[in-house]
This record gives structure tokens, sequence and C-alpha cells, in this order.
């Protein structure tokens, strides 16, 4: 029975989006499910009811029954209250939870017995990018805040020479250069005006300069990365440096476009009074952060505001005011997620806790709240090496040539079962000489496992060259053969055993000097 | 040296060994990891010669072997091509399996060494000059066919003779048959007659194995003979009743066995099919019968001027090495195309599939070796998500690891091996000498791609073609 996907209109005042375009209706309808629409909810966005219809979907008066007849819920924005009480239980809703602000909506969706799956926590990775609504939604808010800036600022933002005389050129400072910042530094430079940028992570700096940017960095050492590829709150002696970098700036441009945001923290206060007195008047600033603040003390949300002669834009709905291109580009993660959930395209989905994508991103999983989730393990940040791998634990079996594969269930109580067999014999029969050596035997099996396990690909081939190099150790056993002490009366084809084993520490010296020495060699190479 | 003072070093030798290799499983302590291998050596054996095993009659014989041994490993280690280190390794493995064997053969008719034992002592002594002559005998001619297959003095077809898995059954119960008759014997001279037929049988054994495992597979094989030489060390171990030995043995036999089982994961590869080998022949069948989708369309050759223009307008790219950069020595030639490129604002990146080239990790060796910041190639997981935004993704000399039908394809041979997804890549170069299959023998979708384009020719003399017109535009 494939599910049903319910998009009701979104219910909050301005809210412009709506969480699939009949593009993705068609999409969702090939993975196997049905969608149904609640009636005009594509209209502010440009898409009727007859396009969601053409693509396939059925188009249902009320929201009411949207909710109650729909097995998955897609929404942008997390449910009112009214919403989650329309739900059906145990049933599955991804949108937008913001699940730290919103405690007691988390606790009603619980209580409903639903799975949710949040847009705002889906891990930042590189597998997850196709589902990274923070980052769509974030290129939108950029690209709009430069239309904004440049719809509010009364010059041109390119420099031209006239007839009617010389026009300089607008100068942009950014300061974050996150998605938004990247996608506000594209569309300021492709406007022609020349384009500063700011961010507490040096590695961004490049990115910054792929957009045609100028990065201004702050005179301070200190690494501003933080868990994910997001930034951490910075030291004062690095706030102060940096609040004198910004005046500076705040003096020389004419639009200010602020993305700073720490996750879980209000935004930072980066502009102060006096900078925005200092800035010429007609200037602009764009705050994205208001709604966590805003990154300006001037800021009122969601407003827009002149203080000091200068344009103060607060909005905190920049994705919404594009809302045909953020609700197909919304639409799009939403399908992607739901390729992730729905692997095998037959209209189910199977949340699966063990996917690390699909971990961070459910934040209520039939009832129980998972959120939060364990912290990401790489970074975003392409500078940073990769963490180790995690170690998978598999049984190594003592003393045999096969490998330590994770064995699962029957195979591994019985392959626990033959082991136990196999020591029991050996136990039983085997002299106490030889049990010692055998005990070491295994010990060592187990330490090589441990060793190697962990090893970077990229040191495979030194790793085996070295072990090989290591593995002449079995020069030992020749030499202890050449001229052993020996009791006197004992009958021994002396030069037969000198002969085998002068080869064999000949042979075994080859690897040894060769294998360590080209090992050497090799790794001598490896630079960063 | 007494006896308790010898023992201690071989404590000290084993811990040096082990952080050895702790050592080596991270580019930044890697050639510290060496230097304890090394250091670790040097006391295991000078305990060994100045400890109360060896008397002074036997200096002289040690130097003299030592110091020729030494000088050829050496000499062999300095003129290696990088291209070749796989040869020089496999070749290497079976030095370790040929010394097992004389050590074997030697203790065996040391009667000195087996004058203590008695009754069940004696057997099992006997059974483990057994099985250390037998694991040493089938990794000397494993290793010495494994370097005739990498080195190309051997093709690199599977040799499949039929019943095969009978073949090797047979031989099995044979060398048990021999074992029992071995352990019978009374005298050195009654057992001599079995072990030389066990040996004999051990190093066909071992010529028929590597000879029936298809070249694709060949990275598995290195690392699988790197682990059976170290299981022959600790079989040598036992018998001499010499722990430094069965702790190093089995530090190598493990090791080697974990990375063998890493090299299948990463091709999605059942361990023990590999070793039953046959890779591309018995799958091959369902191909035939099924009558896969043959690629069709059409193939877009290009220029090495027009590649370069594409890589001058490109703002990612991704540069997926094989095989063919490793025959050719093209990796300097594609360092300096891809530090031009870095300069002038290019994204350049290099996505190595786990099993590319015929060792694991040989093409991280390679771009090491042409200097190559590691920090810009990746693994095949880290960057596989990456093609979808590469506006090129150049692909010099490998086929199998970027082949679509191992994801599209449920009939292909190679299907649910995990390649990396060039086709994704706005643009795909593929550069070849020709329209041959690759070692798996399957054809290749790829190629036929819209976005794909071919540049035919020998990868170096190409890529030095390309860096010309990067240079001039």
């Amino acid at each position: 029975m494939p599910l049903m996907i319910g998009v009701p209109r979104e219910v909050f005042p301005g809210e412009r989006r709506v969480a699939t375009v009949p593009d993705v209706v068609e999409k969702l309808i090939k993975l196997g499910f049905s969608v149904a629409v609640e009636s005009g909810a594509g209209d502010a966005a440009n898409f009727s009811d007859d396009a969601y219809r053409a693509a396939g979907a059925q188009i249902i008066d009320s929201a009411a029954s949207v909710w109650a007849s729909s097995d998955i819920v897609f929404k942008v924005r997390g449910p009112t209250m009214e919403e989650v009480g329309l739900m059906r239980e145990g049933g599955t809703l991804i949108s937008f939870i913001w699940p730290a602000q919103n405690p007691e909506l988390m606790q009603q969706l619980a209580a409903k017995k639903a799975t949710v799956l949040a847009m705002d926590s889906v891990p930042r990775m590189s597998r997850a990018q196709k589902m990274d609504a923070l980052s769509s939604m974030a290129n939108i808010a950029g690209y709009r805040a430069v239309i904004e800036a440049a719809h509010h600022f009364g010059r041109f933002f390119t420099g031209q020479i006239t007839a009617a005389g010389k026009v300089p050129p607008a100068k942009v400072f950014v300061i974050g250069a996150g998605v938004a910042g990247l996608a506000a530094i594209g569309a300021a430079s492709g406007l022609g005006a020349i384009v500063r940028a700011n961010d507490t992570r040096p590695e961004v700096a490049d990115q910054v300069k792929s957009m045609g940017g100028e990065f201004v960095a702050v005179d301070y050492k200190e690494e501003g990365s933080g868990v994910g590829g997001y930034a951490k709150v910075m030291s004062e002696g690095f706030q102060k440096a940096q609040r004198e970098t910004f005046a500076k700036q705040a003096r020389d441009v004419d639009i200010i476009i602020t993305t700073a945001l720490i996750p879980g923290k209000p935004a930072p206060k980066l502009i102060t009074a006096e900078m925005v007195q200092s800035m010429r008047p007609g200037s602009v600033i764009v705050d994205l952060a208001s709604e966590q603040g805003g990154n300006c003390e001037l800021t009122e949300p969601g407003q827009v505001v002149v203080r000091h002669g200068v344009t103060i834009i607060g909005y905190a709905d920049l994705p919404s005011r594009l809302s045909k291109q953020s609700s197909t580009l919304y639409a799009t993660n939403l399908l992607r997620l739901l390729e992730e959930l729905c692997k095998n395209k037959d209209g189910t989905i199977n949340v699966n806790m063990d996917d690390e994508v699909i971990r961070g991103a459910t934040v209520i999983k039939e009832g129980n709240i998972t959120w939060p989730p364990p912290p990401p393990k790489l970074s975003a940040a392409p500078a940073t090496p990769a963490a180790a791998k995690p170690a998978v634990p598999a049984p190594a079996k003592g003393g045999h040539g096969g490998s330590g594969a994770p064995a699962s269930g029957s195979r591994a109580a019985v392959l626990f079962g033959v082991a136990a067999l196999l020591f029991w014999g050996i136990g039983a029969y085997a002299p106490a000489a030889f049990l010692g050596h055998f005990t070491v035997f295994v010990l060592a099996c187990f330490v090589g496992y441990m060793v190697v396990w962990n090893v970077t690909p990229s040191l495979h081939t030194p790793l085996m060259s070295v072990t090989n190099a290591i593995s002449s150790i079995i020069a030992i056993g020749a030499l202890v053969q050449i001229a052993p002490p020996l009791t006197a009366g004992v009958e021994r084809p002396e030069d037969w055993i000198r002969w085998l084993a002068v080869i064999g520490v000949g042979l075994t010296a080859i690897n040894m000097f060769g294998g360590f020495a080209v090992t050497r060699r090799m790794l001598a190479m490896f630079r960063k | 040296m007494s006896e308790s003072l010898t023992t201690i070093a071989y404590l000290g030798a084993t811990i040096l060994f082990i952080l050895s290799l702790g050592g080596l499983s991270n580019p930044e302590t890697a050639r510290r990891g060496n230097m304890y291998g090394m250091i670790g050596m040097a006391i295991a054996v000078l305990a060994t010669v100045f400890g109360p095993h060896v008397t002074s009659a036997g200096i002289s014989w040690i130097i003299v072997a030592m110091v020729v041994g030494g000088s050829i490993g050496l000499y062999a280690a300095r003129v290696v091509q990088m291209t070749q280190m796989p040869e020089l390794v496999a070749l290497m493995h079976s030095l370790v399996g040929l010394a097992a064997t004389l050590v074997g053969y030697a203790n065996y008719i040391d009667s000195a060494a087996s004058a203590n034992f008695s009754g069940a002592e004696m057997k099992i002594h006997e059974m483990e000059i057994y099985i250390g002559v037998l694991i040493g005998a089938v990794t000397f001619s494993g290793s010495l066919i494994a370097f005739g297959k990498l080195s190309a003095r051997i093709g690199g077809k599977p040799l499949l003779l039929p019943g095969r898995h009978w073949l090797n059954l047979g031989a099995l119960l044979v060398v048990i048959y021999f074992g029992v008759q071995f352990m019978r014997a009374e005298t050195v001279n009654a057992g001599m007659m079995p072990l030389i037929v066990m040996t004999a049988i051990a190093l066909l054994f071992g010529i028929h194995m590597v000879m029936a495992i298809g070249g694709a597979d060949m990275p598995v094989v290195v690392s699988m003979l790197n682990s059976y030489s170290g299981w022959a060390a600790a079989a040598t171990g036992f018998m001499l009743s010499n722990d430094l030995l069965i702790v190093t043995g089995a530090l190598v036999g493990s090791s080697g066995a974990i990375l063998s089982y890493i090299m299948c994961r990463a091709m999605n590869r059942n361990f023990i099919s590999v070793i039953a080998g046959g890779f591309g022949s018995d799958s091959a069948k369902p191909k035939a019968a099924g009558g896969a989708a043959e690629p069709a369309g059409e193939v877009v050759p290009v220029s090495a001027a027009e590649t370069a223009e594409m890589l001058r307008e490109a703002k990612n790219v991704i540069i997926v090495p094989g095989y063919g950069m490793a025959v050719a020595q093209a990796q300097h030639t594609v360092y300096e195309i891809s530090s031009l490129l870095r300069e002038k604002g290019v994204n350049v990146r290099f996505a190595i599939h786990p099993v590319a080239g015929r060792m694991p990790g040989h093409m991280n060796v390679l771009l090491a070796e042409a200097k190559v910041p590691y920090d810009i190639v990746m693994e095949m997981d880290e960057i596989n998500e990456d093609f979808p935004d590469a506006d090129v993704a150049m692909v010099i000399g490998a086929n199998d690891i970027v082949n679509p039908s191992a994801a599209e394809d449920p009939t292909s041979p190679i299907a649910g091996m995990p390649v990396l997804e060039v086709w994704k890549a706005k643009t795909s170069i593929v550069m070849k000498r020709s329209m041959a299959s690759g070692y798996a023998g399957v054809d290749n979708p790829l190629f036929y791609k819209e976005n794909n384009r071919m540049l035919f020719g020998d990868a170096k003399k190409m890529l030095d073609e390309v860096l010309v017109s990067l240079k001039a535009g």
C-alpha cells in the first residue's frame, strides 16, 4: 500500500513558500507515493492547483482532510499547535522544526506518536548536501539580501563613466561567509559592486575569493572553526580586534550585509550604534541574523527602519520573498531526503537510524524524542583532515588465516562454538610448553588486528612493505641454526644445516634491508 | 649475553614492532613507525647473534650472509621505480616464504634441535615443522607468480583448470595423508620423503592458487601473501619455541589479513570468492546468456588542446588516476597540471578508488612521489558525492573503477562494486590508449555517455601536450 504524502497550505502569516512543487510531485509519484495538495497551497509561490493536478497530485479543499488523510506531511514551517491537533496519530512529518527553540512543539508531536524529521537538523556532511535545506534557503536569503539592499540604496552598484558624470561603484561589506554570505558576495559582485567579506574561519578566504570578493582578515590569531563547519564563539581579544576592523569598514562602505550566526546561541552583536552613525547617510545594512536577535544593535526584527540616515533591513523572511525559487529548492531537498528514506522506490519509508544522515534529521521517532543526535564526526570544512574512521568492532578469529569479517547472528554463534571446541581440544591435549606459545600467538593476532584496523588507505602500500620487512624476523630462525652451542656427542649434518641457514639469512637480509629502505623512501615522499 | 637478557631484548623488539605498525596507520607518525621497525629489527638480530644460541664460529658466516643480502636489498630499494612497488613487495614476500621453507628443513635434519623432545611434544614439534614448511612453500611459489603477473611476465587472465576446487581439495587431502606419514616416520631419512612430496604439492598449490586469481583482484592477493608470510614466520616461531617469531609473525599475519579484508570490502567482494579465484570468468556467463545491454552510442574523441581548454574553463576539477597513470609514469605531469590549475584558482582534487592500481594504496604512493599534497587526495567515500558539482572529471588510465555498469547494470560481473561516479560530473574526460576493456574484461558504458570525451594516446604523452597548451593559454 503506497503511502500518501500530504502538503497543506502554510498558515504562518506572510509565509509564501510551499513544501512541494509540480515537478517534484511527478518524481514523488515515480517513487511510488501518492500526493495530496491542499487547494491554494502553491498560490503565493505561483503554482496553481491545476499545475499540481496535471503533475498527478490530488487537490483537497480543507487543511483538516489533508492532515487526516496523509501518512507523511511535508511542510516548510514547523506546524502550529492547531495543525498538530489535526495530525494523524503515528504519522510522519518532515519540515523545519528547530527543536532547541520549540520544546513545547516537540512534546506535542511526541504525544501524537509521530515520527518527525527536521530539515534544520540534517547533518552537514558531503553526502547530505543534497538535502541541506538550510543551505538552499541561506543561498536564497543571501541573494535576496543584495536585492533588498539595492532596492533601498540610492545609487548604482557598478561604477560607470557616463556623459552625465562619473559614478563610483558601491562598496559592500559582507560579514560571515557561510552559504548566505557567499551567495550575497556573488550577487553583489555580479551587480558590479566592490565586495569585501570577513569570517572568523580563515579557511573560507579562498571561497570568498572564488565568489569575486576580497577577504578582510581580522589581525588576530585564533582558529574560529567549530564542529560541523560552523563558527564558534571567539575570545575577548579577538572580538576587540574584530570590532576595530568592522568600525574601519563601516566608515568606508555603503552596504553592510551581516550573516553571522553561531548555532544555538543568540546572534553576536557585531555592528554597534556608533558604527551605524559613522556610515554615510543613504547607506544600507541588511541583517540576515535578525530572527536570532540581529548582528546590528539597531536592527528591528521583521522591519525596515532608518537610523542615523542608514536604512536597516531586518526582514526574517527573505527566502519567502523569493517564494517560487525557494519552494522549488526546498521541494527538491525534501525529495532527496525521501529518496534516502525510500531506497526501494516502492512508496514506503524506512527510518533507518543507522544511517548517519537520517539519524541526525530524525528528531522524534514514533513518539520518542531522539534529539539531539550524537555529535557529527566530520567537519564540513575541507581544510580539516578527516577524523579517524569509526572502527567497526568485528570479532577476530584467533590463529586463523581468515579476515576479521563482522559475522552476524547465527554465524557468529557457530564461529564461537568452533573456536571454543578448538581451544578445548588444544587445552586437553597440548603440552604446557606449547600452550605458553599459543597464548602469546593468539594475543599477538589480536594486537595486530587492533593496531592495523584504523590505517588510512593512503598508507596501505607503506604498511605492507613495512610488515614485509618485519616478517624478515624469520632471520632469527636461521641465525640460531648456523652454529648453535652443541652438547658433545650429538650427530648432526653440520654442513647441510649451515648452508640452508646461511641462505636463509641471506634471503631475509635482502628483505630486511630492502623492505625498510623502500618504506623509508616511500614515506619521505608523503607530505602535506 | 644470557638467556634472560636475550628474552628481554626480544620483548623490547616486539614492543617496537607493535609501535611500528601502529605508527604506520597515520601519515604524521609513519616515518617514526618505520624507524621503530628498524630499531626493533636491529635489536632482535643483535640479541640473537650475541645470545646463547649462536657461537662465535657462526659469526663470520652471518656477517657474510647479512652483507650480501643486505646490499642486494638496499640496491633493489634504491633503484626500484615507484610504479614497480607491487612487484617488489611480491618478490620480497617470496623470499620470506623461501626462508621459512629452508629453516624448516634445516630444523628437521638438525637432530640436536629435537633432542629435548619426547612423546606428544615431539609430535607437536614435527607438526610445527610440517606446517611451517607448508605455509612457507605456498607463500614462496604464490608470491613468485604474483610477481610474474604484476610485472606482466605472466598474463593477467585467470588460469582456470577444470575442477580446480576439487584439485585443491585433493591436494589438501594428499598433504594431510603425507603429514600423517611424516609424523609416523621413525628416522629423519624416513620422514624426508613425505616432507619433500608435501613441499612439491605446496609449491604447485601456491602457483595454482595465484594463477586462478584475476588481475583485478591483485591488490587483495598481494596483501594476502603478506599475511601468509607472517603466518610462515609464526609457524617457524612455534617450531623453534621462539616467542619473538610467534608474536611478530602473528602481527604481520593478522595485519595482512585485515588489509585483505579491507580491500575486499572496498570492492564489495567476498574474501572467500577472491581466494577461490576466477574473477570475470564464471561471472561473465550470465552476461552472455542474458544479453545484457550492449553499450551503445558514440564515442567522442577530443584533442589535448581541447582538453586543456575544458580544464581552463572549469572551476572544479576531479582527477581520477588509475593503473594507466602508473604505467605511463605520468604522475609528475599530473602534478604539474594540477598545480598550474590550482594557481589559477581552480579547485583540483584527486579521487582515489581503494583498488586503483595493482596494490593497496598504490596511487597514493605515486602521487606522493610527485609531491601532490595529501590533503587534496580524497578517498572514494569522501569525494563521490562531489562529482555532480565538478565541471571536469579527468580519468587517467582507469577503467573498471569508473564503470557505471557496476551501479546501473545488475547483470554486470562487477555489479555492486562501489565505483567513482565520474559520469555525474558535467564533463568527464577519459584518457586511454584504446577502447580495450579493463582488467576485469568488462565493457565500459561510460565511454559512450553523452557528457564523456575520450582522449586517446599514451597518458604521459597526452598529458604533456595538455600541459603545454595550458601554459600557452
